[in-house]
């Protein structure tokens, strides 16, 4: 029985990941601000079979009960096979552009908080000498774009944190993945005009997800082909990206 | 406000702008509904009826309340948040040894969307329709009322609302019996037609069997009018349960609607009949093929173009029998716009729910393009199907006149005042329920 922590958990990716995990008979233990979601996805999890599924309140953004909730974790499930880590806002780069406050508060929630997180688990994880630190970072990460890059930066941080630690994590048998999903039909993309021909489901996104970290895969675009889309990406000259709307 | 999306049914026509709520939880959904009330609302969920029933300049999305809340293995009763997908019903329950007691032709379809249209499948002549099989819904008329609606409480508020599309509140979640099955195989007959009669004698001479459904040519004529692949099914006893995992196809864009014409079509129907050359033959298929034959190919409503299409559904009286399905499949295939196969099926008899769509006799499905000489010809269907005391799918209309629906959903003034004892008229309305004169 595998025994699994979600922070973020109601995010749509993650709650389809915990949905297949919970098919395997999980132990689950989730972390997000909105209880009423939270209470209704534990029973659903139970539903579908999770050995047991149990929830705990956590803004992400106070780090000053990281070490507390994380204990209480421990407490619960003894040891962790798998965290993910799966939380974030897509933030207004707009208002991020105008507002200094707004700009770094995001980045706060998608970069800060996560490496503050991180740096818990890991030395958490490499007591146990093993199991696999899931993170959920984005193509947006992959190179800076006018219509996200905020995002985009604290996404980049987030990989480039990780790579770092996925190295240091492999001396003690920790498994570290890097997930950069495309586009997603989620609650967080709701009302944005995406090309319709690229947008993956959640449960795609989640199903890729659990067999990576069954494979030990140490970056997973998802769907597959983000990996050569951002290949392109990346590779575009500046002179003509800069004329882009990307 | 929210910002204006731009949404449609399964058949891309008609497209609106609408502003769009999804709620993630039930308070949510609550204050959606205080938000929007005065200006009339209509819920949706996988937007997989074909019309207008799920359009309204205000929509409230209930597919993020897709929770499973409880199963009892002992019963096969599952309750559940009404924006769940059969699909994902399927998933967890099939491996399980059960499922659902009626489905329709596609899996992708909200469990409320299921009860709002009381939807029915290949074996409606045994076993009826979904809320034959509900056994309480809970019903938001207002945010304060939240009401617990079966056959025994609130019951005429129940019967409106199966089948009721969306128009009696908005339904939270639902409580439902699956059915034990010991595989995810059906066996499948296929039997050859070589025309209408046959088609409907086969109908008659299979009626114990569990599931039945024909594919039919309505481009055919002649001596050949209505050949048709009969295919029956009965659950498997192969103790096989395990699904393999399937990886749909998808039309990753909107074709060109000039694809589909009398020639390629009648050329891909020509094809499909001949497909079996014997008179009759016997597989064992995966549930999907035998129930979801067309969820195999996602994005399937983009092969007709960018002007739409539209499913024509009726049903006739038994007692009208294979005389008037002849009158209208020539009428059809006379027009040339009849589209892929059509679906040919014999009904059971019909429920007490008020505006639910079967009824004893006959039912043929059709697609059809939009395009120029279209709406009139679906008028003079209608007038055919009127005649002979049968109706149309709410689920699937998209063009039916405020008179035609009256005349064949002579219980739409109890449904009417059912709605206005619980002060739902003008609070949830769609685009259908304003052409079909229930709203204005």
């Amino acid at each position: 029985m595998k025994k699994i922590l979600i922070i973020g958990a109601t995010s749509a990716i993650a709650e389809a990941t915990a949905k297949r995990y919970a098919k395997e008979r999980a132990s689950l233990y989730l972390l997000a601000r909105n209880e009423e979601r939270l209470a209704s996805l534990t029973a659903d999890l139970k539903t579908r079979g999770a050995s047991s599924a149990l929830y705990a309140l956590l803004d992400v953004n106070d780090r000053s009960r990281h070490e507390e909730v994380l204990k209480e974790v421990i407490k619960t499930l003894g040891t962790i096979d798998v965290v993910l880590i799966a939380h974030g806002t897509l933030g207004d780069q707009k208002a991020c552009e105008d507002n200094v406050e707004q700009a770094l508060f995001e980045f706060e929630t998608n970069a800060v908080s996560t490496i503050a997180l991180l740096t818990r688990l890991a030395n958490l994880f490499e007591k146990q000498h093993g199991g696999t630190i899931a993170v959920i970072s984005s193509v947006a990460g992959d190179r800076g774009r006018p219509s996200n890059y905020l995002y985009g930066t604290a996404k980049a941080a987030i990989t480039t944190f990780c790579q770092g630690l996925q190295t240091r994590m492999f001396k003690s048998g920790v498994h570290l993945i890097i997930i950069k999903p495309g586009i997603v039909a989620t609650p967080m993309t709701e009302g944005l005009s995406m090309p319709a021909m690229l947008v993956a489901e959640p449960d795609q996104i989640a199903a890729d997800i659990v067999r990576a970290i069954e494979k030990k895969t140490d970056t997973l675009y998802t769907p597959w082909f983000w990996k050569y889309i951002m290949l392109g990406i990346i590779h575009v000259p500046s002179t003509l990206f800069k004329k882009l709307n990307l | 406000m929210k910002a204006i999306q731009r949404i449609h049914g399964w058949g891309r026509y008609p497209i609106i702008g609408a502003e769009v709520d999804a709620p993630l939880v039930v308070s949510g959904l609550k204050s959606a509904v205080e938000n929007y009330g005065a200006d009339g609302m209509i819920s949706r969920g996988l937007g997989r009826s074909y019309g207008d029933s799920s359009l309204a300049k205000y929509v409230i999305d209930t597919r993020h309340l897709n929770h499973l809340l409880d199963f009892d293995k002992n019963t096969g009763i599952v309750t559940c948040n009404a924006g769940i997908s059969l699909a994902d019903i399927l998933d967890v329950f099939v491996p399980l040894g059960w499922f659902l007691p009626v489905t329709p032709g596609t899996k992708h379809i909200t469990v409320g969307g299921a009860v709002a249209s009381d939807v029915h499948g290949k074996n409606h002549h045994v076993s009826g329709c979904f809320s034959d099989f509900v056994e309480h819904i809970k019903l938001l008329v207002n945010p304060d009322n939240l009401l617990l609606c079966s056959e025994t409480s609130h019951s005429e508020l129940f019967h409106a609302t199966c089948g009721g599309m969306g128009l009696t509140g908005i339904i939270l979640s639902v409580s439902f019996r699956l059915m034990p099955v010991s595989s995810a195989y059906i066996d499948q007959k296929t039997i050859k037609a070589a025309n209408l009669s046959e088609a409907l004698a086969l109908f008659e001479q299979n009626y114990a069997s569990t599931y039945s459904v024909a594919w039919m040519d309505c481009l055919a004529t002649g001596s050949s009018l209505g050949r048709s692949l009969l295919m029956i099914g009965e659950h498997a006893q192969d103790h096989k349960l395990a699904c393999p995992a399937k990886h749909p196809i998808t039309i990753p864009v909107e074709m060109p609607s000039s694809l589909l014409n009398r020639f390629s079509i009648q050329l891909f129907n020509t094809l499909y009949y001949n497909r079996i050359t014997k008179q009759e033959v016997a597989h064992r298929v995966h549930y999907e093929p035998f129930f979801y034959p067309l969820d195999g190919i996602q994005h399937w409503n983009r092969l007709y173009g960018k002007n739409g299409f539209t499913q024509y559904q009726f049903v006739i009286p038994k007692e009208a029998g294979q005389e008037g399905m002849n009158k209208i499949v020539k009428k059809i295939a006379a027009s040339g716009k009849g589209s892929f196969l059509a679906v040919l099926k014999v009904f059971g008899k019909q429920n007490d729910n008020l505006l639910s769509f079967p009824l004893a006799g006959y039912t043929l499905a059709l697609d059809f393009k939009i395009e120029e000489g279209l709406f009139p010809l679906l008028d003079r269907l209608d007038a055919m199907v009127l005649d002979y005391g049968g109706r149309s799918y709410l689920t699937k209309d998209v063009h039916m006149s405020e008179l035609t629906f009256k005349l064949s959903y002579p219980r739409w003034e109890e449904f009417q005042a059912i709605r206005e004892q619980n002060g739902t008229k003008g609070i949830f309305a769609s685009y259908q329920s304003r052409r079909l004169g229930l709203d204005t």
